[in-house]
């Protein structure tokens, strides 16, 4: 009849294990990312990120095993993201088990990689994810400035200016996360996302800020995202991702509830 | 029963893989699942299943570059006329051409060109990624028991592409996506999905219990 909102929840994965930061810092550890991934499976969830947050070279390999298990117990769609740097990354990923991988950083200093990555994998395969933070002051036109490093990098680049770059090199669709939302349960950047999602012709996932149901729902209705991706509502069990998706739907919008 | 499941480096194989193995078992179908990039295990397999993920040229380029592997292909399915599902690019190429990047050639199996979907409201995203529902175009063995139409369930889509296909009788489901998008296609022994069952859940796992036991 018509595509529906997705609902994403995201894990952060450090080391093989799932972490959930508040505004990126302060990281508990709560759990085996394969468990949680099958119950969010079982709860109908519409898709599932993985963002591997390890900061040792030594363990980069973890998330290759967290994805491999992972696809041998959950048939739903995995995107992966965090230290995608090189096309190999990327293959090995695909291999283990992901449909669509999320590039960041790598995209922000090597445009050129996205439409690499793109040209290899397809368009649909690769996402680019965007940290940004509001700069405008007040009485200001909006304006967001893209964020590395977690958040504590500024690089000058604009993220709206950057979001129409990436979609010209092939990204698929575009991870919007709010880097000063993040963890605050204030809800998403309604103004960023709506900026970009009515700027580009591809899919755009809000992130970043969830803290209640209305604010998913803000998302799609108001941010003209396609999807949305909440992690520690879901992960604490404030909510399930059935709850949310009913939700959603009781307030008019197109969800999969089968 | 054995099912060749055709590795040659594209696609998520494992999932593939995985969601064969499940479905078998949760069925009770005794089923080898052979991912295999070897062309003598293609030919001589029960059934044939061809997955693919990314550019329809990159797709063909690499199944061409797996010595032997369209032959086996043509052999086991053409001249054996064993089982065959296409998943994703792995069904835009049954197509006579696929037209993304560059024109390429396709297997041929279904005529009709693969071109970049245009729905009718331009509010809509390509690609088009996520769930959506059905519409039944004519009864197929492969949907037998599987609820289609706005109540029915789910298929996974990620394509900014479709099989448009010459013979309407080639299509068996279409999907809306500001207008009707191919879906399904087949033709004799011969059947491809453009969404994955292999991510669908529970129409993905009847889908491919409904190909495991396809007497076409």
């Amino acid at each position: 009849m018509t595509l529906k909102a997705r609902v994403i929840p995201c894990l952060d994965v450090k080391d093989g294990r799932v972490v959930k930061g508040v505004s990126f810092v302060n990281l508990v550890d709560a759990g085996d990312p394969v468990e949680s991934a099958k119950a969010y499976d079982a709860a109908g969830a519409d898709e599932l990120c993985f963002l591997d947050i390890t900061a040792s070279s030594d363990n980069r390999d973890t998330i290759f095993d967290v994805v491999a298990r992972t696809a041998e117990h959950c048939f739903m769609p995995l995107t992966v993201g965090g230290g995608v740097r090189s096309v190999a990354d990327i293959r090995k990923l695909l291999l283990a088990g992901a449909d669509k991988v999320s590039i960041n950083s790598a995209a922000v200093k090597d445009p050129d990689f996205v439409a690499e990555a793109a040209d290899k994998f397809g368009n649909q395969c690769i996402v680019v994810s965007i940290d940004s933070k509001k700069v405008s002051g007040e009485g200001e036109a909006d304006r967001w400035e893209i964020f590395t490093h977690g958040g504590r990098q500024a690089t000058g680049i604009d993220a709206v200016a950057f979001a129409e770059k990436m979609v010209e090199r092939g990204a698929g669709e575009l991870l919007l996360t709010s880097m000063d939302r993040d963890g605050q349960k204030g809800g998403y950047d309604i103004a960023l996302t709506r900026t970009i999602a009515d700027r580009v012709p591809v899919p755009v996932i809000a992130s970043g800020g969830v803290g209640n149901l209305d604010h998913l729902v803000e998302g799609i209705r108001d941010g003209h995202a396609t999807a949305v991706l909440a992690a520690s509502i879901f992960h604490f069990g404030t909510y399930t991702v059935g709850e949310a998706k009913r939700y959603m739907a009781e307030h008019g919008i197109a969800m999969r509830l089968d | 029963m054995r099912v060749a499941i055709i590795d040659y480096g594209s696609g998520n194989l494992r999932s593939a893989t995985k969601a064969f193995e499940r479905a078998a078992r949760e069925a009770g179908i005794s089923a080898e699942i052979d991912l295999t990039d070897r062309p003598e295990r293609v030919a001589t397999a029960d059934r044939v299943v061809l997955p693919g993920v990314g550019a329809y040229a990159d797709c063909r380029r690499g199944l061409d570059a797996v010595e032997g592997m369209t032959d086996a292909l043509r052999e086991a399915v053409e001249l054996g006329g064993r089982p065959f599902l296409g998943i994703c690019v792995g069904m835009q190429l049954m197509s006579s051409r696929g037209l993304e990047k560059t024109v390429t050639d396709g297997l041929n199996w279904i005529a009709g060109d693969v071109t970049l979907m245009t729905p009718a409201d331009p509010d809509l995203k390509i690609p088009q990624i996520g769930w959506n529902t059905l519409t039944l175009k004519r009864e197929h063995p492969l949907f037998s028991g599987i609820p289609t139409g706005d109540g029915g369930l789910h298929a996974y889509f990620v394509h900014s592409y479709h099989l448009q296909a010459e013979n309407p009788d080639d299509v068996v489901a279409t999907v809306e996506y500001g207008g009707p998008m191919t879906a399904f296609v087949a033709r004799g022994n011969k059947a491809g999905a453009q969404f994955h069952p292999e991510k669908s859940q529970s129409l993905g796992l009847a889908l491919i219990t409904n190909f495991l036991r396809w007497k076409p």
